[in-house]
């Protein structure tokens, strides 16, 4: 079944050419089914080479499709290979399966919207992008599909292109994650040039065997590739693209801006943990980059009113917990967190997008209130899966993975895991704040319309999901299974359960019931809609994020605008031209001197011979 | 025996109230009437020329400049007839054509 592999990105790939060729002439019916249809398929592909894979699994827990040569130069090869392990198995079933349930939720979400067929183009062309990603088997490759997603999440943030602040949205997510991806391309060139391959596997042999632990060179191009991740993944310093990349459809936020694309980094570092563990440093750079970032969106999550801006601020902080988890080593705790939190925020985005689809596309959480009975679909949903983000204890596959993590972490660092678990609290806070002021009160906005089957299957099997996926993987005091990790051990090394003491796990489970338990009290004295309606200074700085924004536009934006201002006009060749300026004036002045009077050419000509005459006489 | 210095001056008298008329005067037939009391100074001043080194020569080209003063009038004239045809008018002035755009 793993012979069929390659057909895993090529299903989506012909999708998007079909949808792209014949573009709009075809029916929304037709367009549709070829753009579900085809990730599906893809999604059955990988089921089946799942399924084959647990029951029998190949010899080396590997397996290489190679496809054709790419480039071929003296002392460089790069193969256009697909590469199979536990690890892109797992980020292929997550891209294909929850792909497919996004691609179903816009059919009906999207419906109506002109260019339906373009958007079913651009989303299949991202999944074809992001399974090439994972699967490649060369860096080169992998970079192949990593600058796709980054065109896809320009074009999909920028569907609704007639509104010009969407257009900017896109502009710059795209130039704030080419930023990133350019020390990205720096370091596949410093390893290129050093090891002759960008092959993954033995790129990281040639490296472990060339290069000792903590030296300079696996620092830089660790901290080169790490780079391109932060862009990618939204963190500190690269993070202020994500909050504007909802400018989107609400499933592209879904797909993209929380399931699959922004965990590419995480994926990118677990991918080539060998190199990182060469550098001690920069892991212990990723996890106070974390932290940092784990509280920054935090305290901005707690002070938006835009819906779809409190899960952005999420993402970037549960993202922050699987790059902490990354900076302690804990490479199947990231992987853990990645799988659940790409269930649960799928889940809650869609459910988000169910709910403004009802309220005319209104995403102000304050405009709403008094769902709960209106759209008991939607609050199920949302509820779900704001306690998978709280991680509310047992019920909910977030508790799991994040207590999973912050043993790890605390075993690293109990200082690391204090932030972990104040942020977790914070995160408790804003996302029950959504919930009470969303669901419970009185009604702000009255609701039109209902669900289709087709949004309504999509956000079961995904609140199922987040309801069972946890159980992959238990802590000690909660039957210890560990199916997750032991499946992923041949790829990330066998992850430990470390002794911890008992205040760890309490501790993670208090944290959740404190945060929705402040959430209710505000909630219940109003204080969520008074800060909205007027807000205090701590609430502004905090909704800007602590003014990344405004710092960067300051520090770059502003003078690269006054450079290009300066040398608009060209201020180099101005003495060039001044030369020209010149004689076009003194042209123009003797020009005027033909102006066909003969008595004037006659004293001209006259004071010509005197002046002629007097010279001859008195020089 | 008038010194040769006389006719020089008469010459060089003969020559300024020429080039006077030629800017002073609009209308084209003084010009050209101006222009012949010029070639008429410069014949003059060839006599007084040949006066002064005892030679012939001077004679010669005055007959020379004759001829030709006569040959340029002729055309002179032919000029000025066309012009009145195309223009109704002799003033040299509104003759402009020949004149960069403004």
């Amino acid at each position: 079944m793993t012979g069929f592999l390659w057909l895993v990105p090529a299903l989506p790939l012909l999708g998007a050419s079909l949808l792209g060729l014949l573009g709009r002439r075809l029916p929304a019916r037709l367009a549709a089914t070829i753009g579900a249809g085809s990730v599906g398929l893809a999604a059955l592909v990988t089921t089946a080479i799942a399924i084959g894979w647990l029951t029998h699994p190949p010899a080396s827990e590997t397996y290489i499709q190679p496809l054709w040569t790419w480039i071929s130069l003296p002392g460089f090869t790069a193969n256009f290979a697909l590469y199979l392990d536990p690890v892109s198995l797992l980020m292929t079933l997550v891209i294909t399966i929850i792909g497919f349930f996004i691609h179903l939720f816009s059919t009906e979400y999207m419906h109506g919207e002109s260019g339906y067929s373009r958007y079913f183009a651009y989303l299949n062309l991202f999944v074809a992008a992001m399974l090439l990603l994972v699967l490649a088997s060369d860096l080169l490759v992998m970079f192949v599909g990593w600058e796709g997603v980054g065109v896809c999440s320009y074009l999909l943030v920028g569907f609704w292109f007639e509104t010009p602040e969407n257009g900017g949205a896109a502009q710059k997510s795209f130039i704030v994650t080419r930023i990133a991806d350019i020390a990205m391309l720096a370091g596949l060139l410093l390893l290129a040039t050093s090891f002759g391959t960008l092959s993954i596997q033995p790129l990281l042999a040639d490296a472990t065997a060339a290069w000792p632990s903590g030296t300079f060179m696996p620092a830089l191009a660790a901290s080169l590739l790490l780079i391109g991740g932060l862009g990618k993944s939204a963190q500190i310093p690269l993070q202020t693209w994500l909050p504007d990349a909802m400018a989107g459809p609400t499933p592209v936020s879904a797909l993209i801006h929380a399931a699959t694309m922004v965990t590419a980094g995480v994926y990118l570092v677990v991918r080539t943990h060998t190199l990182f563990q060469l550098a001690p440093a920069v892991l212990d750079a990723i996890a106070i980059g974390a932290a940092a970032t784990i509280l920054v969106a935090a305290f901005a999550g707690l002070a938006q009113s835009d819906i779809k801006r409190i899960l952005a601020y999420s993402t970037m902080g549960q993202i922050g917990y699987m790059f902490l988890a990354l900076g302690v080593g804990a490479w199947s705790a990231a992987m853990f967190h990645l799988l659940s939190h790409a269930v649960f925020k799928a889940l809650l985005f869609l459910s988000a997008g169910a709910i403004s689809m009802r309220l005319h596309h209104e995403q102000n959480i304050f405009a709403m209130g008094g769902l709960r009975a209106e759209l008991p679909v939607a609050f199920w949903a949302f509820l779900l899966g704001s306690l998978s983000l709280a991680a509310f204890p047992l019920i909910d596959c977030g508790f799991f993975s994040k207590e999973f993590l912050l043993a790890a972490v605390w075993h690293a660092s109990p200082l690391l895991w204090a932030i972990g678990l104040f942020g977790a609290v914070l995160t408790a806070i804003y996302i029950f704040r959504a919930v009470f002021t969303v669901f419970f009160g009185d009604i702000v906005t009255e609701t039109s319309g209902s669900y289709g089957p087709r949004i309504i299957l999509p956000l079961a099997i995904l609140g199922f999901g987040a309801l069972t996926v946890g159980w992959l993987e238990t802590p000690d005091f909660l039957g210890h299974f560990s199916i997750l990790s032991g499946f992923l051990t041949p790829a990330t090394g066998a992850a430990q359960h470390p002794a911890i003491p008992p205040l760890v796990p309490l501790a993670g489970i208090a944290a959740p019931f404190a945060g929705i338990a402040i959430a209710y009290a505000l909630h219940a004295n109003g204080f969520w809609r008074r800060q909205a309606a007027a807000p205090s200074l701590a609430r502004r700085i905090m909704q800007s994020a602590f003014g990344f924004d405004a710092a960067y536009r300051a520090l770059f934006v502003a003078p690269f605008l006054a450079t290009v201002r300066a040398l608009r006009h060209d201020p180099v060749d101005a003495a060039f031209v001044s030369l020209e300026t010149l004689a076009i004036a003194l042209h123009r002045r003797l020009r005027r001197e033909q102006n066909g009077r003969l008595r004037r050419y006659a004293g001209w000509m006259m004071a010509g011979s005197l002046a002629t005459l007097a010279l001859l006489v008195f020089a | 025996m008038i010194p040769w210095t006389a006719p020089a001056a008469l010459s060089l008298g003969l020559f300024l109230l020429g080039l006077l008329g030629l800017l002073a005067r609009r209308s084209l037939v003084f010009v050209l009437m101006s222009i012949e009391i010029m070639l008429n100074a410069a014949g003059l001043l060839f006599i007084a020329a040949g006066m002064r080194w005892g030679s012939a020569d001077g004679q010669i080209m005055f007959i020379l400049v004759l001829n030709l003063a006569g040959a340029e009038l002729a055309l002179g004239l032919i000029l000025l007839l066309r012009l009145r045809g195309r223009l109704t008018t002799l003033d040299g002035d509104s003759a402009t054509l020949l004149r960069d755009a403004p």
